[in-house]
């Protein structure tokens, strides 16, 4: 249960822009998409992941093609870094039928067959058993993969939970347990939810292999989660990372943040992980200031175009409502 | 002669033959041989891969048969008696019934939950429930009811290669019963209700272990002459509605009978269906004999007056007919 030490292996340039490219995209997606829902054109619930992007960055880097990922309701960034197509994230928030979950779910449900993104889950801690699942699957078609998992803190107060930890211990499937600590469940504090505050302690309590990172820290969440993802592969068993980070942004936009006070927000911003991980790159001088800029002008493309597709697709024919409540084919 | 519980437990034994990726998962299923014998030595016979013991988690492992089947295994959950089913009911509902829809019909679920049910047996009112209602009220899943031991032999195969979530209700009540199969019905279409006797004076329609006493309460009625049709409803969601309707339609006249209680039940659904259907085939209102409106009591002759038994049965469908 070590806090993992930052990494000290350089990034090649290739990697660092690549890396760096996906925290902004998620970064100004995640502002465009709030810009979207004060504009009417996305509706329901939107939980943003500002502020949190080291965590999904650095942990799905670790992951290969053939993985498979569970994610909250606070997903957009999870979805955008393995590889779902902007534009479709965006239509799927707009409800619109070329949306990755033909409109169906929403913000809250992206859903992907195709990089094995298993949502997109909104009841919380409600998806961790069917990670076990999943990975029960591939141990028993002995197929050399993983099941990653993300939730909040506040996932970790839940009955499912515990259920699922037991239950990944008991029958050693390759489940990587990502507990993205944001410290607030809703608006709640960690202090009020959890008698014990040390998070890792209760994997550590199930017999599983746990650990601790600075989740602002993308350097450190990536080594973390290399050595996690490497000890799930090789002995088949699970893994409990914790990443320690935080919202910036409300837990959604009905939130009027009466929990806690601006400074404290301020004073996290101080550690905000994209500037953080610029300034690295930077004084490593595996990336110039023109390179920063082109990949700023490439996402602010990117994004334009997902809502600019989103704009132009379509709704869903009422006909179909009912379509998909039971299957078309026989398995 | 076969026992109902032989009869399911030969359909497991089948279905594990029959398919590498069939597994059966729950309390107490191996080492224990089944709360209810229905698994005994399943485990010696198949191995711990195969027969997997969980620990007392129904929504720790009712969601991992969701996440096994979603990896393309085909599980067998079993919650031990459907009066655990709650615990795993958030699994059931948000996710099992959900993530086909939900995922625009990218992630379908193969998974079959049996379950045991029904009262009988002086447990008492928190092991004696008959939530097949609270269930068939879900869209996405399939609800199965196995009232004979035909379906109990022969409902699990095509309920395995149902690409969607099925929920299969077995009854406690009927373990020890034997009956003789009859050979031919080896294949049970899961989409239909069926006929188990043939008549023409009124409908007795009815699921789980009111097909039973329909049909001791039909037999009765035929000594006085009056003929009354059997129809096991089978498939709860979606409902038959063509089998139901054509049997009204033929009888004009139809008794609902089911263990659950009264309100918003299996009845509601099937008398407001002849309602908008064939209302002007009738020549009777519609009626029902259901639970009683309590939480089931421990003493026996408390127990048999919260459900509908065979002489209720009789006496209704003479009034109905206008014997008395």
């Amino acid at each position: 249960m070590a806090q993992t030490p930052k990494s000290t292996t350089p990034l090649s340039p290739e990697q660092a822009r690549k890396l760096l490219h996906q925290m902004i995209l998620v970064r100004r997606f995640e502002e465009k998409a709030a810009e979207m829902y004060t504009k009417t054109k996305i509706r329901g619930f939107l939980h943003l992941y500002i502020g949190e992007e080291a965590v999904a960055v650095g942990v799905l880097q670790a992951l290969r093609a053939e993985d498979n990922v569970l994610a909250t309701y606070r997903e957009h960034g999870h979805a955008l870094v393995r590889g779902i197509d902007p534009g479709k994230i965006m239509a799927e928030m707009y409800g619109r039928l070329e949306g990755c979950s033909r409109g169906r779910g929403g913000s809250m449900h992206l859903f992907d067959s195709k990089t094995k993104f298993y949502g997109g889950n909104a009841i919380v801690a409600g998806h961790l058993a069917m990670a076990v699942g999943l990975a029960l699957a591939d141990k028993k078609m002995k197929r050399d993969q993983l099941t990653c998992c993300f939730f909040g803190e506040g996932a970790m107060a839940e009955g499912a939970f515990h259920e699922a930890m037991n239950l990944a211990a008991l029958w050693q499937v390759p489940v990587l347990f990502v507990c993205e600590n944001n410290l607030y469940a809703m608006g709640t504090a960690l202090r009020y939810t959890h008698a014990q505050t040390n998070l890792e302690l209760k994997g550590a309590a199930y017999g599983i292999a746990s650990s601790s990172v600075d989740g602002m820290d993308l350097l450190a969440v990536m080594q973390a989660a290399n050595m996690a993802a490497e000890a799930v592969r090789s002995t088949g068993q699970p893994h409990f990372l914790v990443c320690n980070t935080y919202r910036f942004r409300a837990h959604s936009m009905f939130d009027a943040e009466l929990y806690r006070e601006k400074s404290e927000v301020e004073e996290w911003k101080k550690r905000d992980p994209i500037p953080g991980f610029l300034n690295y790159l930077m004084q490593q001088q595996v990336l110039t200031d023109v390179e920063f800029k082109n990949i700023e002008t490439q996402v602010e493309k990117e994004v334009q175009d997902a809502v600019d597709f989103a704009e132009t697709c379509s709704w869903e024919p009422v006909e179909e409502l009912t379509r998909y409540t039971y299957s078309e084919r026989k398995s | 002669m076969l026992t109902y519980r032989e009869c399911l437990k030969q359909a497991i034994q089948e279905a594990l033959q029959g398919d590498e990726r069939v597994f059966l998962l729950g309390e107490d299923v191996g080492r224990y041989g089944g709360a209810f014998a229905v698994s005994k030595n399943l485990l010696q016979e198949f191995g711990p891969e195969r027969i997997l013991d969980t620990p007392l988690s129904e929504a720790g492992f009712v969601g991992a048969g969701i996440g096994a089947a979603l990896g393309g295994m085909r599980p067998i959950v079993e919650i031990m008696t459907v009066n655990f089913s709650l615990l795993a009911l958030d699994q059931i509902a948000n996710n099992a019934a959900t993530l086909l829809h939900m995922s625009g019909g990218q992630f379908n679920v193969p998974l079959v939950i049996r379950m045991s049910a029904g009262i009988g047996k002086q447990l008492a009112a928190q092991h004696s429930h008959s939530w097949e209602p609270l269930f068939a009220h879900l869209p996405g899943l399939r609800i199965l009811s196995a009232g004979t031991h035909q379906d109990a032999r022969y409902m699990l195969a095509p309920a395995l290669l149902d690409p969607d979530p099925v929920i299969i209700f077995e009854y406690t009540s009927l373990l020890n019963l034997e009956k003789e199969l009859s050979e031919a019905a080896d294949a049970v279409d899961i989409s239909k209700a069926s006929v188990r006797r043939e008549g023409k004076d009124i409908s007795l329609i009815t699921y789980g272990t009111g097909v039973y006493k329909a049909l001791e309460a039909a037999e009765e009625l035929a000594t006085a002459g009056i003929e009354a049709e059997v129809l096991d409803l089978r498939i709860l969601r979606p409902l038959d509605d063509d089998t139901i309707m054509a049997s009204v339609s033929k009888t004009n006249r139809a008794l609902l009978v089911e263990d659950a209680s009264r309100s918003v039940s299996i009845s509601s659904e099937v008398s407001t269906r002849i309602m908008e259907k064939c209302f002007y085939e009738l020549d009777a209102p519609v009626a029902r004999l259901c639970g009683a409106e309590v939480p089931i009591p421990y003493p026996k002759h408390l127990e048999d007056a919260a459900v509908p038994q065979p002489a209720q049965i009789v006496s209704m469908v003479k009034k109905i007919l206008q014997h008395d």
